[in-house]
């Protein structure tokens, strides 16, 4: 592994981590696993998508676009950590 | 009829709803409340709902910040919904305030111009009896968030003309809503079922029979339900459900509607659910 993959990984990690801490600040499920898909086992409901994605969007300073409104992209911590990857280059999108 | 500008009063929880959805579907919105800074915390609001509900739900049209701007005016003068083709109200479940806002009201529309009471409990044909066109008054209980709920309850007041009632389920067809119309009493169908269960929750909690999750948990795991009563508490504003039970306590005399104490204490604590972050539940800042 070069060490720019090295630090894309190590980027990924710290972003599904804070993810993962603003998820499980808001629901009492100590073992949240990160394909868990948040809204379909009714977790949570669609309305957390909406905090979901202000969060990332403070955190991450980055902007939801229309084309982004998908749930797709913030149904799981994985999920959510990609999009974010994906739509900040410098982390290795 | 034809009702392309819809005036909106009161610019809380559901006003804002309202707003949205009218947005949404292409109308015109006249948005009342007693202060800038209520209407300016409101229209950013209103354009975060417009911004995020097509992530929510697929059927909702994407519309700019530009187009929904242009769709919407913002006051503190009552005089400006004058011009209005049907007016949704939508103050604080509190008599003395709704009556006052009536009279008012009812002097400024022109007399063909027919009022939606956005209320939630208080009786119809109380509210239609302060103003001079108690026909022209139809209750209206849109439900939370507005512009994700597909049916209304509907609500005929005592001299409720059918005009009205078909002016109003115009007004809903064009937000692609159902109305399911029902007679008036206090609290109607949903509430004065819905506040018993939120209620009844609230004194399960207190009584330590389990926690606030488990509660909800099996109301959704085991009912099917998509939220539990607290959550739905909290969604409704913990101070407005307080109201509402007052307001059934009230008319009633039934003392199956007395508020647990534990919620009128979260009320006095500051803590009305979703919109301070806390209520049954903690809501981590977005």
């Amino acid at each position: 592994m070069t060490a720019t993959e090295t630090q894309t990984v190590q980027a990924g990690d710290q972003v599904r981590a804070t993810i993962r801490q603003f998820i499980t600040s808001a629901i009492s499920l100590p073992n949240l696993d990160d394909e868990a898909d948040l809204f379909a086992s009714g977790i949570v409901n669609s309305l957390f998508a909406v905090q979901l994605m202000t969060f990332i969007e403070k955190t991450f300073a980055i902007e939801v676009g229309m084309d982004d409104l998908d749930m797709e992209n913030f149904k799981s911590v994985n999920a959510t950590a990609a999009f974010v990857m994906r739509k900040d280059g410098r982390r290795g999108g | 009829m034809d009702l392309k500008r819809i005036g909106v009063l009161g610019a809380g929880n559901i006003g804002i709803g309202v707003v949205t959805d009218l947005v949404l579907h292409g109308l015109s919105a006249v948005v009342v409340d007693v202060s800038d800074e209520i209407l300016e915390c409101a229209q950013a609001k209103v354009l975060n709902n417009v911004r995020t509900a097509p992530l929510l739900s697929k059927s909702l049209p994407r519309v700019t910040r530009d187009d929904a701007m242009q769709r919407m005016v913002w006051t503190t003068r009552l005089e400006d919904v004058a011009s209005c083709d049907f007016i949704v109200e939508n103050v604080t479940e509190d008599w003395a305030l709704k009556q006052a806002v009536y009279r008012q009201l009812d002097r400024i529309a022109p007399p063909e111009v027919c009022f939606g009471v956005n209320t939630s409990c208080i009786s119809i044909t109380r509210i239609a009896g302060v103003t001079t066109r108690p026909a022209n008054v139809v209750g209206v209980h849109f439900m939370n968030p507005v512009h994700l709920m597909p049916t209304v309850e509907v609500i005929r007041g005592y001299h409720t003309s059918d005009r009205t009632l078909d002016a109003l389920l115009a007004l809903l067809a064009a937000l692609k809503k159902e109305g399911v119309v029902v007679e008036d009493l206090p609290g109607f169908v949903s509430n004065r079922i819905s506040h018993l269960f939120m209620n009844e929750a609230a004194f399960v909690l207190q009584d330590g029979v389990t926690t606030a999750a488990n509660i909800d948990q099996i109301f959704k795991k085991c009912f099917g339900h998509k939220m539990g009563p607290l959550e739905t508490a909290d969604l409704i504003g913990l101070d407005t459900v307080v109201r509402s039970l007052d307001v059934l306590y009230e008319s009633f005399q039934d003392p199956k509607y007395r508020c647990c104490p534990l919620l009128r204490k979260l009320v006095h604590a500051g803590h009305l659910g979703r919109k301070t972050g806390k209520g049954f539940h903690v809501y981590p800042e977005g």
